[in-house]
């Protein structure tokens, strides 16, 4: 299984848009992908209510994982969204 | 047959057109349908609120920027893949398809709640994709405001924020409620787009859909199937009212050449514009609000700095009054930890914000004293929720400190409207906020639509407050404004201007019509209307006798 650690680059975090950004472009990945907090139980990336709930602010740190072909690729994509500061 | 019913007008001008009634939300029957076919009922929700989706995501099309947003955000949760199994699930287990929408949503809401802050907000998204679902399986009307294509006078119960964030002025010719007052949320907005309203009217809801009804904000009436005659007669008076507008320019005067400054009321940079186009002497109020709310970080001083100057640069030199944070348990942030209050209207708000948080007050007045410098403006500053002199110190001494050297605070507070000789002692002008100033003399909740009579502004008791106010700014040699929903009453900025208020804040639509009301008066016609006023038993006489003594 893919995984990467990423830091939440959007100064209102994953939330409002970077949130929907973000759900959005996992449901366009060929695998399915999950997003969890360190230690957390990881979540459906594709559902915004799953994402917001995690209460993931700017700064904290998000593991995405993601299984089957194509994976790695999926997870720098989405991994470059949750990295980019939306609010500029 | 026509025939007339009558309310309160709120909101000035007249309009005619077909009445549209908002859609009201549905309600599940207390007894829930056996099911047949489990998997039918699951595919059933889940289309719901896939076409819910669908509806929001054209609507967000329709919108732009930030509302498009957030419209874009609310139909991605209504087609969540988490919220569509959780729904299956309650379906499979038996439930019919409204009931299991209604039953997952609520608790993806209530998940929402809990966690607090920014996500509480977004609570009220997932209770409008409910209703939304619900209306559409148990096949009731849609809720919220109508798009029937075509413009329309909209008809409701009462309108709540909720209600009216994407009412759109372009197609809403005029509102008539059945509840609501002078105060009320409807009144406000109406007067802040420009929309004529009635309100108080008790039998807007016989109304019947497409019904074509000529309303008229100014004399709240709203007459049904008018005639031919009624038609013309409607449009004779907007066309003249358009014409007395268009007659009344320049600054704030009385007949006989009593300056009153008219000042725009304003939330950002974005209504600067607005302001501007209306011939605002100035910003009465700008309210900062809108940099605090809604996020997780306190706004940065740089950030601050920035907005504030573009506000000035852009009023160009004109007079602009900031007024600093104005938050609390009811407008909560994110970033200033407080505790839930029981009665948030008399908590920790406003100014005093500044006892828990004292580092917020500095960043912002340092942001706008460099905003000011940056532009080479002079800003002036003021504090909401102040009750006693040595509070009006303490902010006066914290804003010159920053070197802001014009400083007021809010008269909101019953308390300090009766020590306002003490207050201007400490502070160089004062600026007076009906809205919480008869809130907290009537003890009455600005929520409360039962109690919209006692939020009246005409209330004697509310002018005898603000006539101890303009009367302790006359002593002192220094302004006492209003910016209140009664500086936009026309009639009632004539009894303001009668007591020695000496700017009026409103609404930018609401400017021209309080210019032209005051041209039309001398200053002794103002003082007597107020001498009326103030001595009146009810708010009803009180406007009665301004009337008599204002167009005699």
């Amino acid at each position: 299984m893919a995984q990467r650690q990423v830091t939440v680059g959007s100064s209102v975090g994953l939330h409002a848009r970077p949130a929907s950004l973000f759900a959005q472009a996992a449901a366009k990945a060929p695998v399915p992908v999950f997003i969890a907090k360190p230690g957390g139980d990881p979540v459906d990336a594709r559902s915004i209510l799953s994402v917001i709930g995690l209460d993931a602010r700017g700064g904290d740190t998000v593991v995405l994982s993601a299984e089957g072909a194509g994976a790695e690729a999926v997870l720098d994509d989405l991994a470059a969204v949750v990295a980019a500061n939306h609010d500029a | 047959m026509s025939k007339t019913l009558h309310g309160l007008g709120v909101s000035a001008g007249s309009a005619t057109g077909p009445a549209r009634r908002l859609g009201t939300p549905p309600t599940l029957p207390g007894a829930e349908p056996p099911v047949a076919d489990t998997g039918a009922e699951a595919d059933r929700a889940v289309a719901a609120l896939e076409q819910v989706g669908e509806f929001l995501r054209d609507r967000a099309a329709a919108a732009s920027g930030q509302a498009a947003d957030i419209l874009a955000a609310e139909a991605m949760m209504a087609c969540d893949p988490a919220l569509a199994s959780q729904v299956r699930g309650l379906a499979a287990a038996g439930r019919p398809a409204a009931w299991a929408a209604s039953e997952a949503l609520a608790s993806y809401r209530a998940m929402l709640t809990a966690a607090g802050g920014y996500l509480a907000e977004r609570a009220a998204d997932l209770a409008d994709i409910a209703d939304r679902a619900v209306a559409l399986l148990l096949g009731q009307p849609m809720p919220g405001i109508p798009a029937p294509g075509h413009p329309f006078v909209l008809v409701a119960a009462d309108l709540a924020p909720a209600d009216t964030a994407t009412l759109d002025p372009a197609t809403v010719l005029a509102i008539v409620t059945e509840r609501g007052g002078p105060t009320s949320h409807t009144a406000i907005l109406a007067k802040t787009l420009g929309i004529p309203a009635v309100v108080s009217c008790p039998a807007a809801l016989t109304v019947a859909d497409g019904t074509v009804v000529a309303v008229d904000g100014t004399d709240g009436t709203v007459v049904v199937e008018p005639t031919a005659g009624q038609v013309e007669q409607a449009a004779r008076r907007a066309a003249e009212r358009a014409a007395r507008l268009a007659a009344a320019r320049g600054p704030g005067r009385t007949s006989d050449g009593h300056p009153v400054t008219l000042l725009a009321n304003i939330g950002g940079p974005a209504d600067v514009p607005a302001a501007i186009a209306a011939g605002a002497e100035g910003i009465g109020l700008l309210r900062t609000e809108f940099l605090f709310l809604d996020r997780h970080d306190e706004p940065a001083g740089a950030e601050q700095r920035a907005v504030y100057a573009e506000v000035l640069a852009g009023m160009g030199g004109r007079k602009v009054v900031v007024r600093t944070l104005d938050a609390g348990a009811d407008k909560p942030l994110a970033f200033a930890s407080q505790q839930a209050e029981p009665n948030p209207a008399l908590g920790i708000r406003g100014l005093r914000l500044d006892g828990l948080h004292p580092a917020l007050l500095d960043t912002q007045l340092e942001a706008l004293a460099l905003a000011a410098k940056d532009t080479g403006t002079d800003a002036w500053v003021m504090a909401p929720m102040v009750s006693t002199p040595a509070e009006a110190a303490a902010f006066a001494d914290r804003a010159r400190g920053h070197g802001l050297p014009v400083a007021g605070v809010m008269i909101e507070v019953p308390a300090a409207a009766l020590c306002a000789g003490q207050v201007f002692e400490q502070v160089d002008f004062v600026s007076i906020g009906t809205n919480d100033l008869s809130q907290y003399t009537f003890a009455a909740d600005r929520q409360a639509g039962a109690l919209a009579p006692l939020l009246d502004p005409w209330q004697p008791a509310l002018l005898q407050l603000i006539a101890m106010t303009a009367a302790a700014g006359r002593t002192t040699g220094k302004p006492a404004g209003v910016c209140g929903e009664a500086a936009s009453d026309p009639l009632l900025a004539l009894v303001l201007a009668g007591l020695g208020i000496t700017s009026l804040s409103m609404a930018p639509p609401a400017l021209a019509e309080v210019r032209a009301a005051l041209a039309d008066v001398t200053l002794a016609q103002c003082q007597a209307a107020a001498k009326a006023a103030l001595t009146a038993a009810t708010p009803a006489a009180a406007r009665a006798a301004a009337r008599a003594v204002a167009e005699a």
